[in-house]
């Protein structure tokens, strides 16, 4: 069978959209130091992050680690209170969201895979218990048959097949793969409209990780999810999403359709992200731009574009002022003074 | 090509409460001078073991049952622990270990511990070998002032560039590299590489790069060796290797790795799990996830043979001329 890769009629109806989300954590400093210091020290972990998520839409963040990816997927279901800015599920402001039941009922709607199925999957319950307890405390099932059932469903899909033969085991009786897949089918149960998965397969070793992906692309397309996958990897980023962001530092630095991204790159920061990405083949002779030094501290990032300690191409505007994200066709944004001609 | 190092029929097994574990299982291999070797494979498939049987360095249920490892004619397996140590491990081989940050002792200066290495193996006075530690540091793009510096003070990169430097202490031929940058971002990750093969082409070092990580193979060894579940399924030059792989079992690895040139491609999976090495299945070890399987690889093991193409050398009754 030939494979034609995923075309998608995307309505234009948003799930998700963030306004200027902004996420500061507070330095803790020691004893002696709050009582000289001034000001207290923030973390910028996530600074004016803005974006849409459409019906059934894969989208991707991208980053280095530190980047502030893994923050924005949390402050998106409230596991993290943000500083400011707006996210809005299906036009809903969920921030606004001040009761613990309102919360939880919103929660049965978006859910999240977190990056490591060790840590994540309680070690003293059962793969039964881990599945169902969504399940109980959104009160879905009516009764234990169905809850049963449901359970089994879910293994099901995950190709944990006989779900009878994983129902009864422990986390600690499963390999990498296997614990991987009960975390996703322990989000997928309430079958959300929204999902954030975060670097859902980067603890897996390759072989194991193309079938882990497969399922999920399944069950996304099964149930027309939308997806912000947040990846570090942007080889894998092509492989699943639709758009994707490039995040440096707490900010959106491009975003776009991912094969224009990753074909065309605009900012000098993807365009490293992308060279530095080693390929499987030995043949491929590509200039490599390798970027020097790292990260600058998220605790004081550089004035004007935040990148400009780092790019090959910085000139005098950028230490001086912040590139807006500003649009250079209708689907394709760019932060960078070389492109706002 | 001159070579260096010969690993002939090597078995390295683990002795468990449950029998012993086949982690390494009649491999052969070689490494020329100058050269890159690629061992690569997915956890447990036993590539560790193999580098480790190398310098000696087992974990004390590890054992070498057979084979032959040979430095310019030397047996090292024959060898004792004590000469091993005056005068294989760190003079003529040496190690970067995995996960860098884990590797360097958090409460001594990296400068101390680069001395350390060198004093203990050479017969130098301290003062001279902490000159070395600095111009080593240099060599690998750290300031040489930062010899006093404390590993939690150094960033990830910088720690896995001075385990690096460490590894060249004593100006060895062979250096093993186990997942030399598996913890490190993207653009960190290039770096150290870039380093690594910079230094192998100006030191004239040998090398042996071990890597679950099939792109990064790609990009910085001559020649590459596949292993799963304990034995070398194919061997050969990089280019070839990867451009034509032969043994279904490389064939699916390399697709299931998404890249970021050339056309979006869908990405294989491998249906099933690596087998336990304690209970191997009987034939081809592949075979239970094979999709070429037939009634022979479950009956007969297939012998790593040369093939038509030129040094390949691939364990697949898919082209061997043998029948049952």
């Amino acid at each position: 069978m030939p494979f034609i890769w995923r075309v998608k009629d995307l309505t234009e109806e948003t799930t998700l959209e963030t306004r200027n989300l902004v996420k500061h954590f507070e330095l803790k400093l020691g004893f002696f130091k709050t009582l000289v210091s001034k000001e207290t020290p923030y973390v910028h972990a996530v600074d004016g992050v803005s974006f849409k998520i459409k019906k059934g839409e894969i989208f991707g963040l991208v980053g280095e680690s530190g980047c502030g990816k893994t923050t924005t997927g949390r402050l998106l279901l409230r596991l993290t209170e943000p500083t400011q800015g707006e996210v809005l599920f299906k036009g809903v402001d969920i921030l606004s969201l001040a009761l613990e039941s309102e919360v939880r009922k919103l929660r049965r709607k978006i859910q999240i895979i977190f990056q490591d199925p060790y840590e994540s999957l309680n070690p003293r319950m059962s793969v039964f218990d881990i599945i169902a307890e969504p399940l109980q405390i959104q009160k879905v099932a009516s009764n234990s048959d169905e809850l049963n059932n449901l359970v089994a469903e879910a293994l099901n899909d995950l190709d944990l097949v006989p779900p009878e033969e994983f129902m009864y085991r422990f986390p600690h009786e499963l390999s990498g793969g296997q614990r991987q897949r009960v975390a996703i089918a322990r989000a997928f149960v309430l079958k959300p409209e929204f999902m954030v998965a975060d670097e859902p397969v980067s603890m897996l070793d390759a072989s194991i990780r193309s079938e882990v992906l497969k399922l999920l692309l399944g069950l996304q397309k099964k149930l027309h999810t939308s997806f912000l996958y947040i990846t570090h990897d942007i080889a894998l980023a092509r492989h699943m999403c639709d758009r994707i962001a490039v995040m440096y530092l707490g900010k959106i630095v491009e975003k776009g359709a991912t094969e224009d991204v990753i074909l065309k790159p605009l900012h000098p920061y993807t365009e490293a992200l992308i060279a530095a990405v080693p390929v499987p083949d030995p043949t491929a002779r590509r200039i490599k731009v390798v970027i020097k030094g790292q990260v600058p501290s998220a605790v004081n990032p550089p004035p004007g574009c935040r990148f400009n300690t780092r790019c090959p191409h910085a000139m005098e505007i950028c230490r001086k002022k912040e590139p807006p994200l500003i649009p250079i066709d209708k689907n394709r944004h760019v932060a960078c003074y070389l492109h706002s001609s | 090509m001159e070579s260096l190092l010969t690993v002939e029929n090597l078995k390295m097994y683990y002795d468990t409460l449950r029998g012993s574990v086949r982690a390494v299982d009649d491999v052969s291999f070689e490494v020329n001078k100058r050269q890159a070797l690629g061992l690569a494979g997915e956890s447990g498939c036993g590539k560790t073991s193999a580098a480790l049987s190398v310098i000696k360095m087992l974990p004390s249920n590890g054992r070498i049952i057979d084979g032959k490892i040979t430095l310019d004619g030397e047996d090292i397996v024959k060898m004792k622990e004590d000469e091993v140590r005056k005068r294989i491990r760190w003079k003529r081989i040496s190690m970067i270990f995995q996960g860098a940050m884990n590797a360097l002792h958090p409460t001594y200066t990296i400068g101390y511990q680069i001395t350390e290495a060198i004093v203990k193996h050479e017969d130098v006075k301290k003062r001279e070998a902490e000159e070395r530690a600095g111009k080593l540091l240099e060599l690998v793009g750290i300031e040489a002032s930062k010899v006093d510096r404390y590993p939690h003070e150094l960033s990830g990169g910088m720690k896995q560039r001075a385990v690096t430097a460490m590894a060249l202490a004593c100006d060895p031929d062979l250096i093993i590299a186990d997942e030399p940058t598996t913890a490190l971002d993207v653009i960190v990750q290039a770096q150290v590489l870039r380093v690594i093969k910079e230094l192998k082409s100006r030191l004239d070092i040998s090398m042996i790069l071990i890597s679950h990580d099939l792109s990064m193979i790609a990009e910085t060894c001559d020649k590459s060796a596949i292993m799963y579940a304990g034995k070398i399924v194919e061997y050969g030059d990089v280019v070839p290797l990867f451009t034509e792989p032969l043994h279904p079992y490389t064939q699916k690895l390399i697709n299931a790795f998404p890249s970021v040139l050339g056309p979006k491609k869908e990405l294989t999976s491998i249906h099933g799990f690596p087998p336990d090495l304690l209970n191997p299945p009987s034939g081809c070890r592949f075979h239970p996830r094979c999709e070429h399987s037939m009634e022979i690889c479950r009956l007969k093991e297939p012998a790593l043979t040369e093939t038509g193409k030129k040094k390949r050398q691939v364990a697949c009754h898919l082209y061997g001329e043998s029948k049952i």
